[in-house]
């Protein structure tokens, strides 16, 4: 019989929700163990090479690589965590445990309470031959390219300008890439203006109401062709233009990684603003399932900043649960909740807060 | 036009910008920052009191352009890389424009480079006069190009890998 | 090709060290993964699809999507964007589904 491991509170994935709930939960006295799939914690963050908005609560103004530090270095420091890299977690079962794996062990844990922290994976979309090498997620660019040193190519196509699509292109610029455009469906860019504009006059066009037909090449991708689109989104003929190109790199969006959530039996709900189903939730961030807590993306796709202040708000909860820092909990809680209306407040959290809305209605469809 | 392309209209930038009178004084700083977004350290980088503390943490910043004494920190602080600093008086026929670089090889001082517009279009081939390195942990540098006058508010960026012009 | 300079990151590579791919020897880092080194060396072609034949690539390169799927050191459907490259590792283009010898 393998012995199960015992911990307080068990976080599922390492990335800025995870690292900010564990060493916030780990402050008020529990212990925590936090599983993480890579061999490094930080999560998308350790691949961020820019300044990052909000405030110094946040820690705006330091480069996401730098925060993943940062947080790496909290967690490494705090007696009461426990990181296991290279480790997947695999199921909850009804009785409270979690199987991973990792190590090339079947791996069990019993925690008191679990927070799920895993983010989010990339989206796809239809085109002819997008099964090329040299089309990648904008996902896979940033850890070639700033984990590994590594650039995918000479010269890309970027397709999405949402603020990922805009961060990797910039990126890619600093690695001395030549980006031949980055074209986005939507009439308007959907990333921060002044992510566009940097790229902008550094000579790189954004094109909206932009599409790609198709990819072409024989093993790997030679090329791209794009076309306009009207105002009904729908090719406008004779606009086609042929773009050589040996990447084309995906940044069409994210969805929650929700499936811990749904085979823990959380109850699910679709939410176009929150980019997909996500658990139905309390203002504490705790689930239908009691004692299970989500934070960061994996509750609704959002910026890094509003994942840890989840994650800080997760954290304290679930350790106040266990009775931990019962004295000052609820101060610390309505911080984070005040830090998360303030980066929410503004026009580009309005998605958000509809979503959120939308989710915490009980009358709505429920899947 | 700003949300379809990236390029801020010039009805953008006049509402940022400072009095003719303003930038023949000396330099001050063009926060270019156009769209309201969860964002607040050049509120905290002015120690002159010039960029006003926001009730909300959305709001666009307000600079008061006679506090501002041009010193560059907001800069190379800004995280969305939206602050210039011109200083108009420099000479009678140039300007000083200084911009934030992360790109390599970063020039060097008295190098020739091409200077861009909002939209990435040549202006011209500027002298590069100071490089402020942003140290170990900001990482951002500060250019300083001389352009002449009547190009201060437009000169944005510049080509990247030395002088090489488009086709 | 490899990032020599960034402006913002410092790349520390371990050790460098050979391994082979298709038979043939390549040079790689200690400590990155088989993934990183193939494409450092320029191969982007790491199999073809089972039914269609069309070739397959690196997509998410965090092992999520199973289009890097290789032969390596005679087990079959290694993630090679997640396995980390070893000194001598032989690393095979995959035929179907891949059988455990």
């Amino acid at each position: 019989m393998p012995k199960v491991k015992e911990t307080e509170i068990l976080i599922v994935g390492g990335g800025p929700a995870g690292l900010s709930a564990a060493s916030a939960a780990a402050n008020l006295g529990a212990s925590v163990l936090v599983l993480e799939r890579d061999g490094k914690p930080g999560g998308q963050l350790i691949k961020q090479t820019h300044k990052f908005f909000g405030s110094k609560k946040q820690y705006a103004g330091d480069r996401g690589y730098q925060i993943g530090d940062l947080l790496i270095e909290q967690c490494g420091n705090n007696p009461n965590v426990e990181v296991w890299t290279d480790t997947t977690a695999l199921g909850i079962y009804e009785d409270g445990v979690v199987t991973a794996e990792g190590q090339a062990k079947h791996l069990k844990i019993n925690p008191k309470k679990i927070i799920v922290a895993t983010g989010a994976s990339e989206k796809m979309i239809a085109f002819p031959n997008n099964d090329l090498p040299g089309i990648y997620g904008a996902g896979a660019v940033q850890t070639l390219m700033n984990v590994h040193g590594i650039v995918p190519g000479k010269r890309v196509l970027m397709i999405g300008a949402g603020n990922i699509g805009l961060i990797v292109s910039y990126q890619l610029m600093q690695a001395g890439v030549e980006i031949a455009a980055i074209i986005e469906a939507a009439p308007t860019i959907g990333g921060y203006l002044v992510h566009a504009s940097k790229i902008q006059r550094a000579g790189v066009p954004i094109l909206t109401s932009h599409t790609i037909t198709e990819a072409y090449g024989d093993e790997s991708v030679a090329g791209a062709i794009i076309c306009k689109l009207d105002e009904s989104w729908q090719p406008v003929s004779g606009s086609e233009q042929d773009l050589k190109v040996d990447v084309i790199c995906l940044a069409v969006g994210l969805s929650p990684l929700t499936e811990l959530c749904f085979q823990a039996d959380c109850q699910m709900k679709y939410v176009s603003e929150l980019s997909g189903h996500v658990p139905v939730r309390n203002e504490y961030l705790e689930t239908t399932r009691p004692g299970l807590y989500v934070a960061g993306d994996v509750s609704g796709v959002e910026e890094a900043s509003s994942a840890m202040v989840e994650g800080r708000l997760a954290g304290i909860s679930a350790a106040c649960s266990l009775g931990y820092g019962e004295d000052i909990a609820p101060k610390l809680q309505a911080e984070a909740l005040a830090e998360l209306s303030e980066l929410r407040a503004g026009p580009a959290g309005q998605k958000t807060l509809r979503g959120i809305m939308n989710l915490m209605d009980k009358g709505g469809a429920v899947c | 036009m700003l949300n379809k392309t990236g390029i801020p209209t010039a009805e953008d930038v006049k509402k940022v910008s400072p009095s003719e009178d303003r930038l023949k004084k000396g330099p001050v700083a063009i926060i270019e920052c156009f769209q309201e977004i969860p964002c607040n350290p050049c509120t905290e980088a002015c120690k002159q009191g010039a960029i006003q503390p926001m009730e909300d943490i959305n709001n666009l910043p307000k600079l008061d352009f006679d506090k501002c004494n041009g010193c560059g920190v907001c800069l190379s602080r800004c995280p969305g890389l939206a602050i210039f600093i011109v200083d108009a008086s420099y000479s009678d026929t140039e300007a000083v424009v200084r911009i934030p670089f992360e790109y390599l090889p970063v020039p060097q001082v008295s190098d020739k480079v091409v200077g861009l517009s909002r939209a990435g279009e040549e202006l011209g081939v500027f002298e590069v006069i100071k490089v402020q390195s942003g140290g170990q942990k900001n990482k951002t540098y500060t250019l300083w190009l001389v352009v002449p006058n009547d190009l201060a508010m437009d000169v944005r960026s510049i080509r990247l890998g030395g002088v090489r012009h488009a086709n | 090709m490899r990032i020599t300079e960034h402006p913002i990151l410092e790349f520390l590579r371990g050790e460098e060290i050979s391994f082979f791919f298709n038979g043939q020897e390549l040079k790689g880092f200690e400590g990155e993964t088989i993934a990183a080194a193939l494409h450092a060396a320029g191969v982007r072609v790491l199999g073809h699809s089972h039914a269609m034949h069309r070739p397959r690539g690196l997509f998410c390169a965090i092992g999520n999507c199973s289009s890097c799927l290789m032969d390596v050191d005679g087990e079959p459907n290694i993630r090679i964007c997640v396995e980390k490259l070893k000194p001598g590792m032989r690393v095979e283009t995959q035929q179907g589904k891949g059988c455990l010898r």
